[in-house]
């Protein structure tokens, strides 16, 4: 007997797809703005800050959505140590999404930068004015986002996995289709 | 090998194709693949190649001091830009005096940048920060040239000294640089911070009410009467003399800079600051900056600012010169390394005269 596969809820199968989009291409913006003083550099920064701003919006949405509907069991023939895998990459994946635009918001403003996001609307300072603070927050921010794609690519590897290898329903219950 | 498991090797050998795709794209966008690309790391590695590592300092105009005051506009800036600022009234400036070069205990009476950097705070919260020197052209155009400069003026470990071969070399592929030099060794040396003319040293675009961009340079122009320094004397000053000058000023007065902008007129060189605009350019005063506080640096109000060019209130853009998202990056970097090292009073605020501060 086939088991019924569950999908998650509609919205947040939306929400994740987005995400993942607009996730990765931040990685790449952020990485690729740091290491150049080209022209490009300019623009992928005043691209950096609102997309930020925009991520953390969606992470708080995607967690509501996340914490109200129902969630698909993984499973049960899933190896235990797998299950547990899978539960602490997701907790790694919402964490970071909430941590990296807080640590980027907050170290802005130990740099004393003005959080501009576009013409002459800013956000206010997240924290105070810090030099020592604005250090530890310029690494971590480099840090953590080494982790978040380290932690996407396991996850996509498993996502993977699922789909082609042992063809659970694990990856189907993701995709934004019925 | 049966065909069930050369198909799960198949799809096993995709996952990892995929992953290493995604890895080999962001090693690609980090940089980790393209050793020649110009970082602002690599700029500021190239600094302390050239001075030295002074934990806790600026890589670059290490030696300074911290100023406040205000900036009054006339309101004839209006005609140029829609910043906030232009608009008649004043806003609060904090700002910071410092000599060129990356040593904090390097006498003053060298022949070196004189600068000014200022952050203005508009009512509105945006902010306009300028670091501008007492040249009015710059001397390199791009952020590469500027790198190799460090490198090649940077101390031969044998004599202490820049080796001239290698300085000379540099000149002849840059000859862009001499026009620098020259005005180095040619122009008066002002005698005070009180009395020097700072320059943008870029060209930024400046946007009106109606949308319009013009390209503009600016410079601040003292009330203060120029006097040169005898520059065959500079290395029997006082260490900290320009410091200790600046401090006795603002004691006894407030100091006085009119803000000029320059339009640029079609043809002028808008991305190259090694060019200088025609000296018949009109200028227009917008206003003036008032410095009346001095205190030193590693209290005062300017340690942590960067005095970021690319900070820019709505109705100032950047213009196209390399330079300038170079300028950003490095002053960033600096922030980082700097900010995360313990602090050491520099010369100039170990100076009883400079401590005291001004009022």
């Amino acid at each position: 007997m086939k088991p019924v596969v569950a999908q998650f809820p509609l919205a947040l199968r939306l929400v994740h797809w987005l995400m993942a989009a607009l996730v990765i291409a931040m990685l790449f913006i952020g990485i690729g703005m740091v290491s150049t003083v080209s022209e490009m550099r300019t623009w992928l920064i005043d691209l950096h800050k609102p997309l930020g701003i925009l991520i953390l919006c969606l992470a708080a949405l995607r967690a509501c959505l996340r914490l109200t509907g129902r969630t698909p069991p993984l499973p049960d023939d899933l190896p235990i140590w797998q299950k547990a895998a899978a539960h602490a990459s997701h907790l790694v994946l919402y964490a970071l999404m909430f941590a990296l635009p807080l640590v980027g918001w907050t170290m802005l403003s130990a740099g004393g930068y003005p959080i501009a996001l576009f013409g002459t609307f800013h956000l206010p300072p997240l924290g105070p004015v810090d030099p020592m603070l604005f250090a530890i927050l310029r690494r971590a921010h480099t840090l953590l986002a080494l982790l978040l794609f380290v932690t996407i690519l396991a996850h996509l590897g498993a996502a993977l996995f699922h789909a082609w290898i042992r063809r659970d329903g694990v990856f189907r219950s993701m995709v934004p289709w019925r | 090998m049966n065909r069930i498991t050369s198909t799960v090797l198949l799809r096993l050998a995709l996952i990892g194709i995929i992953i290493l795709a995604f890895t080999a794209g962001f090693a690609f966008a980090a940089g980790w693949l393209s050793p020649d690309r110009l970082g602002p790391a690599d700029i500021v590695d190239s600094l302390q190649i050239h001075d030295g590592v002074h934990p806790g300092f600026r890589r670059a105009h290490a030696k300074g001091l911290c100023i406040e005051g205000t900036f009054l506009a006339n309101g004839k800036g209006t005609a140029l830009s829609k910043a906030q600022l232009f608009t008649p009234g004043d806003v609060p400036v904090i700002g910071r005096f410092s000599t060129g070069g990356g040593q904090p205990y390097a006498p003053d009476g060298r022949l070196v940048f004189h600068a000014i950097a200022l952050s203005l705070t508009q009512a509105n919260g945006e902010k306009w920060r300028m670091a501008l020197d007492d040249t009015p052209i710059f001397l390199v155009a791009t952020p590469l040239a500027f790198r190799d400069f460090q490198l090649a003026t940077a101390p031969d470990p044998a004599t202490g000294k820049p080796d001239p071969v290698r300085t000379a070399d540099f000149l002849v592929h840059h000859p862009e640089t001499r026009a620098f030099m020259d005005w180095i060794r040619d122009a008066p040396l002002p005698s005070s911070f009180a009395n020097g003319t700072y320059y943008s040293i870029n060209a930024f675009r400046f946007i009106d009410a109606a949308g319009e961009t013009r390209h503009v340079r600016w410079s601040l122009v003292p009330e203060t009467p120029f006097e040169a320094l005898d520059k065959s004397t500079l290395a029997n000053l006082p260490p900290d003399f320009l410091f200790e000058d600046v401090v006795q000023r603002l004691r006894q007065s407030p100091l006085r800079w009119h803000m000029m902008l320059t339009v640029a007129q079609p043809g002028d060189p808008v991305d190259d600051a090694t060019k200088p605009w025609p000296a018949d350019r009109p200028q227009v005063d917008v206003g003036t900056l008032t410095i009346n506080r001095a205190s030193a640096e590693e209290n005062g109000p300017c340690r942590n600012i960067t005095f970021d060019p690319l900070i820019l209130p709505s109705g100032i853009s950047p213009s196209d010169d390399p330079l300038l998202p170079a300028r950003s990056g490095v002053y960033a970097v600096s922030l980082t390394r700097r900010d995360g090292e313990p602090v050491d009073p520099s010369a100039a605020s170990k100076n009883p005269e400079i401590r005291r501060g001004a009022p």
